[in-house]
């Protein structure tokens, strides 16, 4: 252990602890950065057993134990004859070649690997910030239309609303509703077509006189009666009839509707949903209902099942 | 004659001696001849000039696109005083109150339509004079790349009046892309940030239209010169003349000398 020895052995040897110990220090300063003792502590842990697995190897020469060095050689790709050590090996090196890993091999590929990790790092976050608002946190859809008795029974009413007040102007939307009375049964029953077309989504007019003289605005809901004989769409001329049975044009299933709640004698839109055809007119109509899919698209028959095979609901 | 001497001293010195300096620290003008002096078939006509054609509005649009976006303000906010959307009282501002603001409009609005034209000339003309094939098949796949990005700016554009026309155009747009297979309705709910358009909207229409869009066809385009300058004009079929430019010869090895472990040539 003199300084004639071996230039070899002054070198600590190879050694993976401080890799450890410096992931274990970045996870405690994350910790302390973010507030979080749980990652701290978990920082501080992995810097403890690694920094004393490094100090362990570090001073097993001072300590007397002999160290294992493998010495370092060239990267030989595939040697079938079993090379010699090189003569300055340590002695007990085993006589067989091991599978060599180089130094310079070792760090092309840390090099990589950490780049990898470090643009990961700052790139995904980035991404899920591009994508995931567009599909999370989105607010809530029930909009709350005003008392019934906005509604006289029997007739379409053209009510505009805000579906989200914050949002202000940009999320006016305007559905068709008809109070149907009451069903078989003694349930109030209402008719309410959304008023996008469901071939690309344009706004669909009703197709009758609009009772000018009876439109009101009840609590920020305007109402329109309209005598709507059928519904059209001035874009690519899709035509429905009074229930948003597809009539004419190109558009592929019925008016979308939306399911309703009716509280403290208020009704109040839910979730909109996708029909193929409706049989029957007001509260007794047979409505084949579907998950909502986006315009565009067969909800029912062979088409539905040839393409689009899209999933019905982005939201859920 | 001693005059003459003297000014050629003087543009030596002015002139030449520091393009030298420049040169020898950045090859800047090796580069400048590699690019500009170079030569083209004999018998070239204007119907190559398309594609400096199509550069030029795409400048234009580049330029123009700039100045608008000085006054113009992507909200869909209601402005207090018009009681229109932001965004449309400063589209109506720039076209009615902003000096020369309807001419730098009226050019980004026509000459987008004049930058797409040109490049469907442009295109015909390759695709007629056959100018696709070897060795200019990658020219071909970067051009049809901004084309397709020149396409997505139309449609991002499109929608920053913010009036009845744009809106429902858009609409219509995100729910094409809605029915696409697959990714559609999320590519669709992507595009509107949220199952219908909002607030949000045309804010990231707007950052896709100036900022993302633009660099990645000022990219493509330089990959695209780059490759028509590397690989010369092509002449038209019916020329005897030898087209193309001259390249130094690929080694037999190959360019992947060196590149892979073992892999030969190392």
């Amino acid at each position: 252990m003199s300084d004639s020895g071996n230039h070899n052995q002054h070198q600590p040897g190879p050694s993976l602890w401080p890799i450890g110990f410096a992931i274990g220090v970045a996870c405690l300063l994350v910790g302390l950065a973010i507030s979080s003792w749980f990652v701290a502590a978990i920082g501080l842990v992995l810097a403890v057993v690694f920094g004393l697995l490094w100090a362990r190897d570090v001073t097993r020469e001072v300590r007397g134990e002999v160290p294992e060095i493998e010495p370092e050689t060239r990267a030989v790709a595939e040697a079938p004859a079993p090379e010699p050590a090189p003569a300055e090996a340590v002695p007990a090196a085993a006589p067989a070649p091991l599978p060599t890993y180089s130094r310079s091999r070792f760090l092309e590929a840390s090099t990589i690997g950490l780049g990898a990790a470090i643009g990961a790092v700052v790139t995904i976050p980035v991404l899920g910030f591009t994508v995931l608002p567009s599909f999370t946190n989105l607010p809530d859809n029930d909009v709350d239309l005003g008392p019934l008795d906005s509604f006289p029974e029997g007739e379409y009413v053209i009510a505009t609303y805000l579906a989200h007040p914050t949002q202000g102007e940009v999320s006016r939307r305007t559905v068709f509703v008809r109070n149907n009375g009451l069903t078989n049964t003694n349930k109030p029953s209402f008719t309410i077509l959304y008023s996008r077309c469901v071939h690309l989504g344009c706004p669909v007019q009703p197709n009758g006189p609009i009772d000018e003289a009876r439109s009101k605005e009840v609590e920020g809901v305007q109402l329109k009666p309209v005598l709507a004989a059928s519904f059209g769409c001035p874009c690519h001329g899709g035509l429905y009839d009074s229930e948003g049975n597809r009539q004419a044009g190109p558009p592929v299933r019925s008016l979308d509707r939306y399911t309703y709640s009716i509280k403290n004698g208020r009704l109040v839109l839910q979730d909109l949903y996708a029909v193929g055809n409706v049989s029957g007119t007001g509260a007794s109509a047979m409505i084949s209902k579907y998950p909502w899919s986006v315009p565009g698209t067969h909800v029912d028959g062979v088409e539905a099942w040839l393409y689009p095979i899209v999933p019905s609901q982005v939201t859920g | 004659m001693a005059k003459r001497s003297s000014h050629g001293k003087l543009v030596e010195t002015v002139v030449l001696r520091p393009l030298d300096w420049t040169d020898e620290r950045t090859a800047v003008v090796r580069g400048t001849k590699w690019f500009l002096l170079r030569n083209v078939p004999r018998d070239s006509s204007w119907m190559q000039t398309l594609g400096s054609a199509a550069l030029t509005a795409f400048i234009v649009q580049a330029l123009t696109g700039v100045i608008l976006a000085m006054y113009y303000e992507p909200s869909s906010a209601v402005d207090p005083k018009t009681g229109d959307p932001i965004a449309y009282s400063t589209i109506v501002t720039i076209t009615n109150d902003v000096t020369l603001g309807w001419l730098v409009r009226g050019m980004h609005r026509w000459g987008a339509s004049v930058f797409i034209i040109l490049l469907y000339l442009h295109m015909g003309r390759v695709f007629l004079f056959g100018a696709y094939k070897y060795p200019r098949e990658l020219t071909w796949v970067t051009g049809v790349l901004i084309l397709a990005t020149g396409m997505l700016l139309g449609f991002t554009g499109y929608l920053l009046p913010w009036d009845q026309t744009a809106y429902w155009a858009t609409v219509v747009g995100i729910n094409l892309n809605g029915t696409a297979p697959f990714l559609g309705p999320w590519l669709a709910q992507f595009l509107a940030s949220g199952p219908e358009i909002g607030s949000s909207t045309l804010p990231k229409w707007y950052s896709l239209h100036m900022l993302l869009l633009p660099g990645a066809l000022i990219a493509l385009i330089f990959v695209h010169i780059y490759l028509v300058t590397r690989l010369g004009v092509s002449s038209p079929p019916w020329s005897k003349e030898a087209a193309g430019r001259e390249r130094p010869p690929v080694e037999q090895t190959g360019a992947r000398a060196g590149l892979v472990r073992g892999g030969g040539g190392d």
